[in-house]
C-alpha cells in the first residue's frame, strides 16, 4: 500500500558534504558582495541619508538607495507595499535603506555600517494593543460565523470566558538567506536563489528592474532548510543582488549575515486569543466565540490568507455547532510576520485545544473526553465555513493512539505520581490535528513539470516545487520511475529553474508532492502514451500489448530493453520532451462569505505527550512521545517519518524554548542562537515512536497519498496540553483553566503556577 | 607571519591572511573546502564543526571545534581534519546517508565531524551522543535518525604517529601583524610588560565574535592557547589547580570528580566544540556577569593566581570581579591559574543553572550553595549567584542568614528572604527581574529538597512505564 521507503536523493553529497548550497558554488573572479545598510528605528521619517563615508570605505564599488531602482521599488507577494530600500518612512528596525556593494564581504558590511541616516522619529506601534487602540489594521477584521453564537452561548448550561498568548517563532533555516545574480544580455540576468518561490522572485526581479519576466531566470537547486521562510523573505535578497548585477555587469552575491537575518526577515505571527465558549455537562461545546488578534508587522505579506488559515483551523477536528470566529490582523512597526510551517493552522489550532483544556478543567474531566465529546461525526460534520467533512478518520485513529499509548494508564499512573511529588509535576496529553490540504487562493492550486526522455533511455525531470529538505525531488522522481517501471536511479532530478516550468507556485501548504508530483506523472504519461502508440505502430499489436515492467518494454510478448526502446522512439521521429500540468479539483471558496470548499482533503494525526515540570524553577522536559499520523498512501514513508519526528520537535520548540524577546525601542534582542534557542539533540523526548495510520486518501491524489509537511507539526500542541497539565497538578482543587502563555519557558511555566496556585 | 598547519598530510602555509581571518572562510574561500558550513558565524549552531588535533607524544589529540570562531593563526602547528578529509564513505557517512539522517543537509556535515570525532577517541568521545551533538543545532530531522547513527557506530583506531612527527616538526610561534603566540609564561610575561593594553587571547570564544559579528579590529593579540605550563592540572589532597590555558572540555572530569553538580554545570556550559576551546581562565577573565563557571567556584572558595613582570598575586575568586566590565587584573597582569579546595565529605552543595534550553544555552540565573553542615547546625556557608548582578558575585545577606543556623527548612525560608535583599536583578533578554529572584530562591529551595532525598530535576526522571 506504502510506496518503499529510499533515502533522499541527496543523502549521500550531505554527508559527504558534496551538496552545493549557492554559497558554496565557485565565485566568480569579479565578483561584488552585498550588504544592507539597516534602519535603526521602528517608525520614523528619513530626513536625511549620509552615504559618503560608505563610498570612502575600502572595497567599496557602487551605493544605491530607492533613487536607483529603475522599475517598482516592491518585492512584495500581494499588496505592493514591501519596499526593496525605504523610500522616505522606515517602518521597522532593521529595514533595508541602502545597499552596498563592495570587493568582499567583510568591505561590504563595515561600509553598510558607516551610513549616516538622520529621523525623525514617529510614534512606534510596537504590540497587538497598541495596534488595537490605535486601530491600525492590514485588513479589516474578518468573521466565519455560523448560526446565532450569542443565542447558543446564552442558552448552554455551562459559559466560560478566557485567553492567553502565543508568541512567534524564527524559521532559523541553517542556511541563510543568500542570492547570486549573474548579468547577461540585453539587461538580461540570472538569479540562483535560495527561495521556495522561484517564480515570485522572478517576476519581482523583472519589476525592480523594469524588464520582462522573460528576461529575469531564477533557478534553485536545493535550500538548506526554509520552512516558509523562504517563501517571500528571499525575494528582497535576490532582487538585491540582481540590481546590483545589472547596474555593475558584474556578478553580485547577496549572503545575509545569520544575525541581520534574524532581525530583516518575518517570522511567525504572534497571537492574542479570548473565547468566549457555552457547553454542557459532557463539555460539548453548544456556542463559541474565539476572536483571534494577530501581530502582523509593517506589511501585508502574506497575512490575510495566514490569519484566514488560522480561522480555518480553529475547529481542528471538532464540531462547533453555533459559532462566530473573529480575526483581527494588526499593523504594526516590527518586520512583517510571514508564513511559516503551519501558516496560521497552529495557531488557530492551539486556540481551540485552549478552549478543550479549560472546559475539561472546568469541569473536572479528562481533556480526553472534552475533545472526544467534541468531534466530527455523522450529523455533525460540517466546518464553520461550510465544508463537509468527509474523510474523518479522527475518531478512530484517536482511539487507536489511545489504546496503543496505554493513556489511561499512564494517566492515572501519573496523577498518584503528583500525589507524591511535591518538586516535580508530570502531566499527559492526547491532541489530534486536521489539516486542510490546499492552497486556501484556489489559483495557486496549480502545477507544471517538464520531463525529458533522451534517446539513450535516460530521463530528465523538472517540476516547479523546490527541494529545501522535505524529500520532494526524490518523491517525484519515484513516481516518474514507476511510470516508466525504471528504478529510481535512471531519474535525473534537475534544479527547478523559471525558464523550465513558467508560473510556478511557491512549495508551500504541504502541496509540493501533491501537485508537482501529479503534473510530473502527467508528463511521464505523456511520453509513455507516445512510445506506447508508437510500438504498437511499430510491432503491428495493440496498445495494450506494450506493457512497461522492470524488466524492460514488453511489446506482444517481446522484452526489450528500455534504453533500446527510446533509442527506437527517437529514430521513429517519436517527441520525447513532454510538460505536465495540474490543477486541483473541486475546490472553491469565496473569501467575502468564508464559505465554500477551500481544500482538496484533510490530513490527520494525533499525539500523546508525556511532560515533566520543576515547580521551584519552572524547567520542563518532554519524557515521552506518542504519534499516529495520516499520510494516505505514502509515496516514501521513510521521508514521511523523518518530516514527521522534526515537524514535532520544531513544533515542540515554538512551544518551549524558543521565544522571541523585543524590547520597547521595537530591536528584536533574540537575533541569534545565543539567544534565540530552538531543540538541541537533548530536547528530543527520550522515547519517541512514530507509527503511520493504515489507509488511503478518499481523493485521487498520486498514489492516494496526502501531504505531510506541515500537519505533524501541529502535533506537537500535545506538549503544550501536558506542560498544562501539569501546572494544574501544582493546584488540584482548582477548578480553573492553567493561564499558561505560549512559549512554555520556565518563566512562563512558574508564572503560570503562581497564578494557578492563586485561583 | 607564516602559518603552517597539516591538513590530510599536506602542510598548508599560510603568509597572506590577517590575523583574525577565521579558519571557516579559509576553508571556505580559500582551499575551496565549502562542505563546512556556516550557519551562525558566532559557535552555536556546529555546521562549521571540523576536528583540530595537536601532537601529544606518538599520538594526536583531537577535539571538534567551531571553525567559524577559530582565528587562523590558532592553527599553526596543528593538525586540522574537515568534512571532505573523510572521503564520504565512512561507516558513520553511510549510515548516516541511509537512515534520514539528513534533510536540507546544511548542518549535516557538522554532525559527521563531531560524531566522526567521538569514533576516532576525540576530547568528549567519553560523553553520550546526546552531549556529543548538544553544539550541533538542526532544524530538520528532530535528531533521532542522528542520534541513532551515532550510537552505532564503531570505534575508529588511528594510527597519527607519523602526523605527530610531523606536527613536531613544525616550529612553535607563528608571530606577526600584531598577534603574538608566546610558547612561554615568560614570554608571555614580557610581551604582556611591552604590550600591556594586548588583548589576551586563549579559546577566542568569545572575543572571535567581536571581530565576525563586531566587525571590530582586535589589536595587538596575544595568543596564549599554546603556552603548555598554563595547560596543566594539578590535583592534589587540598583541591585541583587550573592553569588558565585548561579548556573546559579538559577539566571536565576533574571538575566531576570534586562534585558531581560541577560535572553537570561543565556538560551545560557551550557545546562540546566550545568547550573544546574555552578556557576556564578565559571564562573568569573576560569578567561575563553570566559567566557560569565562576558562581559555583565562587562557591567553593576558589582562589585565583595573577602573574606579571610585577611578580604573583593569589587572590580569592570572588574579589576579582569589581564591578561590570572591571576585573581586578592590573596593567600586565595574566590569569594564571585557579585553586579550587576539595569540597569536605560532608558539604551540602548544589549548583543550579537555569537557562530557556538545557543544553547550549548562556543562564538567565546561575547559583551555588555550599553548606558546611556539622551535627545539623550550618558552620559555614557560601553561596553565589551570576546573572543576579553586574559581576557574579556572593550573597552576604543569605549567607548570614544560614550561617550557625540548623539545616532545617524555616532557616531556609530565611535565607530566601535575605537573599531578596542581596541582588537587585536586571530584566532582560534571558529573563524578568521577578522571575530571577524567584528563581534564585529555587536553587536554595532545590538544594534543600534534594538534601532532604528528593528527585528536583526533570533530568533525573524517565517516562511513566518506561
Amino acid at each position: 500500500m506504502h510506496k518503499p521507503s529510499l533515502p533522499h536523493d541527496s543523502a549521500a553529497l550531505h554527508v559527504a558534504g558534496t551538496a552545493r548550497y549557492i554559497d558554496d558554488l565557485p565565485e566568480p573572479g569579479d565578483l561584488l558582495h552585498l550588504a544592507f545598510g539597516q534602519g535603526r528605528e521602528a517608525h520614523a521619517r528619513i530626513v536625511a541619508v549620509d552615504l559618503d563615508a560608505v563610498r570612502a570605505m575600502p572595497g567599496v564599488v557602487a551605493v544605491y538607495t530607492a533613487a536607483d531602482i529603475p522599475g517598482e521599488n516592491d518585492v512584495s507577494p500581494l499588496a505592493d507595499d514591501d519596499r526593496l530600500l525605504a523610500d522616505g518612512v522606515v517602518t521597522y528596525v532593521g529595514q533595508p535603506v541602502f545597499l552596498v556593494a563592495a570587493t568582499s564581504r567583510d568591505a561590504a558590511r563595515r561600509a553598510a555600517r558607516a551610513g549616516r541616516i538622520d529621523y525623525e522619529p514617529l510614534p512606534p506601534l510596537l504590540t497587538i494593543a497598541a495596534a488595537r487602540a490605535a486601530g491600525s489594521q492590514i485588513e479589516p477584521v474578518q468573521r466565519m460565523a455560523r448560526g446565532d453564537a450569542d443565542a447558543a452561548l446564552t442558552a448552554a448550561p455551562h459559559r466560560l470566558t478566557g485567553g492567553f498568548a502565543m508568541g512567534g517563532q524564527d524559521h532559523f533555516y541553517l542556511e541563510g538567506q543568500v542570492a547570486l545574480a549573474t548579468p547577461g544580455e540585453q539587461g538580461q540576468v540570472h538569479v540562483l536563489s535560495s527561495t521556495q518561490h522561484p517564480s515570485e522572485v522572478q517576476h519581482l526581479i523583472a519589476q525592480v528592474l523594469d524588464v520582462h519576466s522573460a528576461d529575469v531566470t531564477v533557478e534553485v537547486r536545493r535550500m538548506g532548510g526554509a520552512f516558509g521562510g523562504k517563501e517571500t523573505q528571499a525575494a528582497a535578497f535576490a532582487a538585491a543582488a540582481a540590481l546590483v548585477a545589472v547596474k555593475t555587469g558584474r556578478p553580485a552575491k547577496f549572503r545575509c549575515d545569520r544575525d541581520d537575518d534574524m532581525v530583516m526577515t518575518g517570522k511567525r505571527h504572534d497571537f492574542e486569543v479570548a473565547w468566549d465558549v457555552g457547553f454542557d455537562a459532557a463539555g460539548r461545546i453548544g456556542g463559541l466565540r474565539l476572536t483571534l488578534s494577530s501581530r502582523c508587522g509593517a506589511t501585508v505579506d502574506l497575512s490575510p490568507g495566514i490569519n484566514d488559515r488560522a480561522m480555518f483551523h480553529s475547529d481542528n477536528c471538532y464540531f462547533l455547532p453555533d459559532v462566530e470566529i473573529v480575526s483581527e490582523r494588526w499593523r504594526t512597526n516590527t518586520v512583517s510576520a510571514t508564513a511559516f510551517r503551519g501558516f496560521g493552522g497552529p495557531q488557530g489550532m492551539l486556540a481551540i485545544e485552549r478552549v478543550m483544556d479549560a472546559v475539561a478543567a472546568h469541569l473536572g474531566l479528562d481533556p480526553l473526553e472534552v475533545r472526544i465529546a467534541n468531534l466530527y461525526g455523522p450529523g455533525r460534520d460540517v466546518t464553520p465555513y461550510g465544508m463537509t467533512v468527509a474523510d474523518n478518520i479522527a475518531p478512530d485513529l484517536i482511539a487507536r493512539l489511545r489504546a496503543d499509548a496505554r493513556y489511561d494508564d499512564r494517566r492515572a499512573a501519573i496523577d498518584a505520581f503528583n500525589a507524591g511529588s511535591p518538586v516535580l509535576k508530570r502531566g499527559i496529553a492526547l491532541t489530534p490535528v486536521k489539516f486542510g490540504i490546499s492552497f486556501t487562493v484556489t489559483h495557486l492550486n496549480q502545477a507544471g513539470a517538464l520531463v525529458h526522455l533522451y534517446a539513450d533511455g535516460s530521463i530528465q525531470v523538472n517540476h516547479g516545487g523546490t527541494e529545501m529538505g522535505q524529500g520532494l525531488y526524490v518523491k517525484v522522481a519515484q513516481v516518474v520511475a514507476d511510470v516508466f517501471a525504471l528504478p529510481v536511479e535512471a531519474i535525473r532530478i534537475t534544479a527547478t529553474r523559471t525558464d523550465k516550468v513558467p508560473n510556478t507556485s511557491a512549495t508551500a501548504a504541504s502541496s509540493g508532492a501533491d501537485l508537482n508530483g501529479m503534473a510530473a506523472h502527467n508528463a511521464a504519461m505523456t511520453i509513455r502514451e507516445r512510445v506506447t502508440a508508437f510500438l504498437a505502430r511499430t510491432y503491428g499489436c495493440d496498445e495494450g500489448a506494450v506493457a512497461f515492467t522492470p524488466a524492460g518494454v514488453v511489446v506482444d510478448g517481446e522484452t526489450i530493453p528500455f534504453a533500446t526502446v527510446a533509442r527506437k522512439a527517437h529514430l521513429g521521429r517519436v517527441s520525447l520532451s513532454a510538460t505536465g500540468f495540474y490543477a486541483t479539483p473541486h475546490i472553491l471558496y469565496d473569501r467575502a462569505a468564508h464559505k465554500g470548499r477551500p481544500f482538496y482533503y484533510f490530513a490527520y494525526g494525533a499525539a500523546v505527550s508525556e511532560v515533566v515540570i520543576d515547580t521551584l524553577t519552572g524547567e520542563s522536559r518532554v519524557l515521552a512521545v506518542d504519534i499516529l499520523h495520516d499520510v494516505g498512501r505514502s509515496l516514501n514513508p521513510a521521508i514521511d517519518l523523518g518530516q514527521i519526528e522534526g515537524a514535532f520537535v520544531q513544533g515542540q520548540g515554538w512551544l518551549t524554548t524558543e521565544e522571541l524577546v523585543f524590547d520597547d525601542a521595537g530591536r528584536l534582542l533574540t537575533h541569534s542562537p545565543a539567544t534565540y534557542k530552538i531543540p538541541t539533540a537533548s530536547d528530543r523526548p527520550a522515547r519517541m515512536t512514530i507509527a503511520l495510520w493504515d489507509g488511503g486518501n478518499v481523493e485521487p491524489t498520486i498514489n492516494r497519498s496526502k501531504a505531510v509537511g506541515e500537519p505533524p507539526f501541529m502535533l506537537a500542541l500535545s506538549v503544550f496540553s501536558a506542560l498544562s497539565a501539569a501546572v494544574a497538578a501544582t493546584g488540584p482543587a482548582a477548578r480553573a483553566p492553567v493561564p499558561l502563555d505560549a512559549p512554555a519557558t520556565p518563566e512562563a511555566i512558574l508564572r503560570a503556577i503562581s497564578a494557578h496556585r492563586a485561583a | 607571519m607564516t602559518i603552517r598547519f597539516i591538513l590530510d598530510g599536506e602542510t598548508v602555509e599560510v603568509a597572506d591572511a590577517p590575523a583574525t581571518a577565521t579558519l571557516l572562510d579559509h576553508l571556505r574561500y580559500r582551499l575551496r573546502r565549502t562542505g563546512t558550513k556556516e550557519g551562525c558565524a558566532e559557535g552555536d549552531c556546529g555546521a562549521c564543526t571540523v576536528l583540530v588535533g595537536e601532537a601529544d607524544g606518538a599520538r594526536v589529540a583531537w577535539r571538534a571545534v567551531n571553525a567559524c570562531i577559530q582565528f587562523l593563526p590558532m592553527l599553526h602547528g596543528k593538525a586540522l581534519m574537515t568534512v571532505e578529509s573523510l572521503g564520504g564513505d565512512t561507516p558513520l557517512q553511510s549510515r548516516m546517508a541511509a537512515n534520514g539522517s539528513s534533510q536540507c543537509g546544511f548542518c549535516t556535515p557538522g554532525f559527521v565531524m563531531s560524531l566522526h570525532g567521538r569514533s576516532i577517541g576525540a576530547a568528549g568521545c567519553e560523553l553520550p551522543v546526546e552531549d556529543v551533538i548538544a553544539g550541533n543545532l538542526c532544524r530538520c530531522t528532530g535528531y533521532g535518525p542522528i542520534l541513532a547513527a551515532g550510537r552505532d557506530v564503531a570505534p575508529v583506531v588511528r594510527d597519527d604517529a607519523a602526523l605527530a612527527a610531523a606536527l613536531a616538526a613544525i616550529p612553535a610561534g607563528a608571530s606577526g601583524d600584531g598577534w603574538y603566540a608566546p610558547a612561554t609564561v615568560e614570554d608571555l610575561t614580557a610581551l604582556l610588560a611591552a604590550h600591556p593594553d594586548a588583548r589576551v587571547v586563549a579559546g577566542a570564544t568569545d572575543v572571535a565574535l567581536w571581530v565576525t559579528k563586531g566587525l571590530r579590529d582586535l589589536g595587538t593579540v596575544i595568543f596564549v592557547g599554546d603556552i603548555a605550563e598554563l595547560r596543566r592540572i594539578e590535583e592534589s589532597a587540598a583541591g585541583l589547580t587550573i592553569g588558565a590555558g585548561v579548556r573546559y572540555a579538559e577539566a571536565h572530569r576533574a571538575l566531576a570528580a570534586l562534585h558531581p553538580d560541577l560535572g553537570e554545570l561543565v556538560r551545560r556550559i557551550g557545546g562540546l566544540q566550545v568547550r573544546n576551546a574555552a578556557t576556564i581562565g578565559g571564562n573568569i577573565a573576560n569578567g561575563s556577569p553570566i559567566g557560569d563557571g565562576p558562581p559555583a567556584l565562587i562557591a567553593l572558595d576558589a582562589t585565583l593566581t595573577l602573574a606579571g613582570a610585577d611578580g604573583r598575586r593569589t587572590i580569592a575568586l570572588a574579589d576579582y570581579f569589581l564591578d561590570y566590565g572591571r576585573q581586578d587584573r592590573r596593567a600586565g597582569e595574566f590569569v594564571e591559574s585557579i585553586f579550587v579546595p576539595r569540597p569536605h565529605a560532608d558539604d551540602v552543595i548544589h549548583v543550579a543553572k537555569l537557562s530557556r534550553r538545557f543544553d547550549s544555552d548562556i543562564s538567565a540565573v546561575c547559583g551555588a550553595v555550599r553548606l558546611r553542615v556539622t551535627d545539623g547546625v550550618i558552620a559555614a556557608a557560601r553561596v553565589a549567584f551570576g546573572g543576579m548582578a553586574a559581576t557574579p558575585r556572593r550573597a552576604a545577606a543569605c549567607e548570614a542568614a544560614l550561617t550557625g543556623q540548623p539545616f532545617a527548612e524555616a532557616t531556609i525560608v530565611r535565607a530566601a528572604d535575605a537573599l531578596a535583599g542581596d541582588f537587585t536583578p536586571l530584566s532582560d533578554v534571558r529573563g524578568s527581574a521577578a522571575y530571577r529572584r524567584q528563581a534564585a530562591a529555587a536553587v536554595l529551595w532545590r538544594m534543600w529538597h534534594r538534601a532532604a532525598g528528593r528527585a528536583v530535576s526533570v533530568r533525573d526522571v524517565e517516562a511513566i512505564g518506561a
